[in-house]
């Protein structure tokens, strides 16, 4: 017995999952699932794919197609699976680790073709699997396994990343606000292009403890009080925003896409034969 | 969805007992015992759904009608 949208959507044999109490992951990975659902889509035309990391877990507990990679690779598979399949959704969940860090370069060349791809990217600002080294998104001065004394590198904006590299859609959201959350996966979801969604997660695990953030729902407290969306920000005075994260939808432009302009080259062979 | 058939339900076996839904239940219905979620008082749930919205574990949830499935 679970929730409709659990029992519909989800493998309920791998419940309970294995993250950690209060990880964030959980939330957001309810969040897709209800996007989906809200959109309609059938269930066997919507492919997951995913790479290694506690994010990169979510397609195993996810009732659709699903593929479960190698680290960093996600894009590399996607994009593979959509040109093979394009009539599918394909999506890909993965973490700030998976594709900013060892992924990277497929990221930018994913957004740079702009293929239709939604990317969900689970950000805990860290490495949770492997037990709490600094990524590309743990920012300056906070505290890793590997960042003993103190992260000296700046962090990635991975929308703003992704936007610069040439996605055609770009947002931002919490595990707090997992309504808006929903809202935006759907919206990537419907842009057909390479569309980033960044959903900031929380790690009381091993982001937490390190960084003294305090109790799960401390964690969840910091994500409700220092998001501002980005329609509010701009009607706020400069000192009012700063210190904030903004969350909602950054960009949203239409070009042209990858898979289209692919088969169209196929199809003027194929007449010329 | 209609709100008045639906009622508030708990999966013990999935809570892990991160009471975020606890907190942020903007009525105060629930709380913690033995590590586990408890309905407190269930006259104050106004069927928000809040903290089905926010469980990692998807053990707290709005059942009967038409959100749920044996
Ligand atoms: C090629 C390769 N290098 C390194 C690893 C070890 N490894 C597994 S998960 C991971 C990082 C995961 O971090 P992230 O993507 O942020 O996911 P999280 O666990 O934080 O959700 C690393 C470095 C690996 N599995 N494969
Ligand atoms: S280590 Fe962190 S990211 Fe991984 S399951 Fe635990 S809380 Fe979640
Ligand atoms: S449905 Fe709303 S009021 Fe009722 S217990 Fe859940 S969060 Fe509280
Ligand atoms: S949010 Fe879910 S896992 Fe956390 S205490 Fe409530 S029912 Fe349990
Ligand atoms: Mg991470």
């Amino acid at each position: 017995m679970t929730s409709k949208l659990i029992k519909d959507y989800f493998r309920t044999d791998k419940l309970p999952h294995i993250w950690c109490p209060g990880c964030g992951h959980g939330i957001m990975m309810r969040s897709v699932a209800q996007a989906i659902h809200n959109l309609g889509l059938d269930k066997d035309k919507v492919c997951i794919v995913s790479g290694i990391g506690c994010s990169s877990r979510a397609p195993g507990y996810m009732d659709f197609n699903t593929l479960h990679t190698t680290h960093g690779r996600a894009l590399a598979f996607a994009t593979g699976v959509k040109l093979a399949r394009p009539e599918l959704e394909v999506m890909v969940i993965t973490g700030d680790g998976d594709c900013a860090a060892i992924g990277g370069n497929h990221l930018i060349h994913a957004a740079r073709r702009n293929i239709n791809i939604t990317t969900i990217v689970f950000n805990n600002n860290i490495y949770g699997m492997t037990g709490g080294q600094y990524s590309p998104t743990t920012p300056t001065n906070e505290f890793g396994t590997t960042a003993p004394y103190g992260n000296i590198d700046k962090s990635f904006d991975i929308p703003e990343l992704a936007g610069a590299a040439g996605a055609t859609y770009t947002a931002r959201g919490t595990a707090y606000h997992a309504k808006q959350l929903t809202k935006i996966v759907e919206n990537g979801i419907k842009n057909k292009g390479f569309s980033l969604i960044e959903g900031i997660s929380i790690c009381p695990t091993y982001y937490g403890r390190k960084n003294r953030k305090g109790s799960i729902v401390d964690m969840m407290n910091w994500l409700k009080d220092n998001a501002l969306d980005i329609k509010v920000a701009s009607k706020l005075p400069e000192e009012k925003v700063k210190g904030k994260f903004l969350i909602g939808e950054f960009k949203n432009v239409t070009e042209p896409e990858y898979t289209e302009e692919y088969m169209k080259i196929i199809e003027r062979f194929q007449k010329e034969r | 969805m209609s709100r008045n058939n639906v009622d508030l339900r708990i999966k013990e076996e999935l809570c892990k007992g991160c009471r975020i839904c606890v907190e942020f239940c903007p009525k105060k219905v629930l709380i913690m015992k033995n590590e586990k979620v408890k309905i407190d008082d269930i006259e104050k749930c106004i069927k928000c759904g809040l903290c089905e919205l926010r469980c990692p574990d998807y053990a707290i949830y709005l059942g009967g009608n038409d959100n749920e499935k044996q």
